[in-house]
């Protein structure tokens, strides 16, 4: 299946492409969402189906923070819809709102650990919020997480004890603690060196696989990505410029996703900040 | 006439501005009180909060009030020996004191000491995305974070300046009674006369709260509201520290005005 | 700082804080005196009654046995009507003297009572006939100054 090729083709995809909307977790319908005057996203639509990891990528600020808030209801789309399980996030009340919130769980980028609080006890805050568990089943739980991301050792340690990687892996712990249907990950290897990049990259694989959950890892590290998610979106300028899946990304010709995945410094994306010609900068008298 | 017309614009639109987030400092205080009972139901994290703000404030508004103690005094002996009035100083020290100097003074400590460092804990919580977190794991920031550290500022500041009270009138009898060697009978017995619980205590009381909760709701407004960089959370700080100061003075006037006319004074 | 020792603190804070506050209600200011003891109203008429104010003492033999409830004028006498309340351990007799008085020159302005000699006591509601104005300083230096003028006149 050939990667779309250019910024609209993602509405030229066959109609047979089109995933059945039940097999589907989260939808975008054409979203368009604006900070104030700001346009973020204009017309985004993506879908995300069950039990897959998807990861949308782009460079920074172009908006792929901004749908994993739309997708989680802290904001509202301006245009458009996104569907979680069929339901539109903005449309619900309150109380549903906070009903679907506990299906998710959320790996915020740096991991956003409550600070005044042990390691055990930030993974048991959701457990303790949300459920009428006994405390040693909370305690029996809150092992077993932090067991799976291999810090069951670490359990009594404050957040500013940990180093940058085992931060990441608690806060996924965390994400993961009252199991939820989907979780998503705010760069989560933003910062990271390379073992510990592997480690959650690893993380993330076998927990979607082992918990049948369906996640979304927003990201601009390309290596990683194409090694473990199941399917790509490419985010520029609030529109989705391509998309595919790793194999498709690798072999695409599209120049987005070439300069993205190469790492190049110019082509679509452009290395000079917008500028009066040179020259004429150079000639001119200092004001 | 563009710059005058430009300065007038600009004033129109603080103007605008400070009612608008006073409109929205109501909103907040409306969401707070709306979240309270959830935050009682965690009593520790109230009481926690109390040990923070109001224990952690002993050290310096005891010895403030020590030292504001003394120097009334010492001021006030100077003053009142030229009408031959020594006799009446417990009963200055302890009016100065408990009527303005313990709501105002206190006020302004728990201000830059306890409030500055709620705004601070609040902001840094929301440039780490903790209160994002915290969101969307379904849980009210406002009912957890927010709310316990208000009500631990309006619990707080009355005791706090009942203590600066106390204190400061303890540090007025070392000076008045063991230094300068006013009758000690009369130093208590004038003060107990003049000093009533209505309106002098009651008043005393009742402005540390409205400060407390002045206080309380400026600083976590401040750092709920601050932007999430180093900056955003400093200028926070600052902001809380000098609007709470200001905050205090301007109800300390209104508050005056309307409890201390003519009640039989 | 574990929650046991958190708890700990803050309940020595509120418990020391509270009893700040009793302190100063108790040995600062006067909740123990006079306020709940049972007592009864008398009534009394004064030309003038100088600096006395609501809630002023009302001694006998310096001891404060009341206190000044309600300062009225009287439209057709425009005398000032004074109610006092008084303790009821302590009775007056009829023919009590009551007068405005000043302890020292600057101190607080208090109703003086004078016990007469009758074997009847004044009850609830009833009035003190002979009563006895501030002096009020101004009047004496005037008059004083009017004595001497006079003085100065007549030994001329």
């Amino acid at each position: 299946m050939p990667v779309a090729a250019t910024a609209d083709s993602h509405a030229t995809l066959s109609p047979t492409r089109r995933l059945d909307p039940a097999a589907a977790a989260i939808e975008l319908v054409d979203v368009s969402f604006s900070y104030d005057t700001r346009p973020i996203l204009r017309g985004i639509t993506m879908t995300v189906p069950r039990g897959k990891i998807v990861a949308i990528m782009g460079a920074s600020g172009s908006g792929k923070t901004t749908i994993l808030r739309l997708i989680g209801g802290q904001l509202k789309p301006k245009k458009g819809k996104v569907l979680v399980g069929g339901q539109s996030v903005s449309d619900l009340e309150p109380d549903a709102l906070y009903a679907l919130r506990r299906k998710f769980g959320m790996l915020f980028q740096f991991g956003a650990l409550f600070t005044d609080m042990t390691v055990f006890e930030n993974i048991a805050f959701p457990m303790r919020e949300h459920t009428e568990l006994t405390e040693s089943m909370i305690r029996d739980l809150v092992l077993m997480k932090l067991d799976a991301v291999g810090l069951r050792g670490a359990a009594q340690l404050m957040p500013s004890e940990l180093s940058g990687g085992m931060g990441r892996r608690v806060a996924l712990a965390r994400a993961i603690a009252l199991d939820p249907m989907l979780v998503m990950y705010d760069e989560p290897f933003a910062g990271l060196d390379p073992i510990s990049l592997a480690v959650v990259g690893q993380l993330i694989r076998r927990l979607n696989d082992a918990l049948g959950i369906t996640s979304i890892v927003v990201t601009h590290d390309v290596y990683e990505s194409l090694k473990i998610v199941d399917y790509l979106y490419f985010v520029s300028e609030g529109k989705i410029v391509a998309s595919g899946t790793p194999d498709e990304v690798r072999a695409s010709s599209d120049p987005f996703v070439r300069q993205f995945v190469d790492g190049q410094p110019d082509g679509p994306v452009r290395f000079h900040y917008p500028a009066p010609p040179y020259h004429k900068a150079l000639l001119a008298d200092v004001e | 006439m563009s710059d005058l017309a430009l300065a007038l614009r600009r004033l129109g639109g603080t103007v605008t501005g400070g009612v608008a987030r006073l409109g929205y400092m109501a909103r907040f205080l409306g969401a707070i009180l709306w979240q309270t009972p959830m935050a009682f139901r965690r009593l520790h994290l109230t009481v926690r909060e109390i040990y923070f703000s109001g224990v952690l404030s002993l050290v310096i508004i005891l010895m403030s009030g020590l030292f504001v103690g003394m120097v009334l005094a010492l001021q006030g002996y100077e003053v009142l020996q030229r009408y031959g009035a020594q006799e009446q100083l417990g009963l200055v020290v302890a009016l100065s004191l408990v009527r303005e100097l313990a709501p105002v003074i206190g006020g302004l400590l728990f201000a830059s000491r306890a409030g500055s460092a709620i705004t601070a804990e609040i902001g840094l919580m929301k440039a780490t995305e903790q209160l994002s977190a915290m969101e969307m794991m379904a849980v009210d920031p406002i009912a957890r974070v927010v709310a316990p550290r208000f009500w631990a500022g309006v619990v707080s500041m009355p005791l706090l300046a009942a203590l600066f009270s106390a204190f400061g009138i303890f540090g007025g009898y070392l000076i008045g009674v063991r230094m300068i060697e006013i009758d000690a009978g009369a130093f208590w017995g004038q003060m107990q006369a003049g000093v009533k619980v209505w309106p002098d205590i009651t008043n005393g009381v009742i402005k540390s709260i409205v400060f407390g909760a002045a206080v309380s709701l400026i600083a976590v407004l401040e750092g709920y509201d601050a932007k999430p960089t180093a900056e955003g959370v400093s200028s926070a700080t600052t902001r809380t520290v000098v609007i709470s100061s200001l905050a205090i003075l301007a109800l300390d006037f209104v508050l005056t005005a309307f409890m201390f006319r003519g009640v039989g004074l | 700082m574990n929650r046991a020792a958190i708890d700990l603190w803050v309940g020595v804070f509120v418990a020391v804080g509270l009893g700040a506050i009793l302190f100063l209600a108790l040995k600062v200011g006067n909740l123990l005196t006079l306020d709940r003891t049972p007592s009864y109203r008398v009534e009394a008429s004064f030309d003038n009654i100088g600096g006395l104010k609501l809630r002023s003492p009302v001694k006998a033999a310096g001891v404060v046995v009341g206190r000044v409830e309600s300062i009225k004028l009287d439209p057709k006498t425009y005398a000032a009507v004074v109610t006092m309340r008084i303790d009821r351990d302590y009775s007056f007799s009829k023919d009590t003297i009551a007068s405005i008085n000043t302890s020292g020159l600057l101190g607080e302005v208090y109703i003086g009572l004078d016990a007469g000699g009758d074997t009847a006591m004044l009850n609830d509601g009833d009035h003190i006939a002979k009563t006895q104005s501030a002096v009020v300083i101004e009047k004496l230096i005037s008059q004083f100054l009017f004595d001497k003028a006079s003085q100065g006149g007549a030994g001329k």
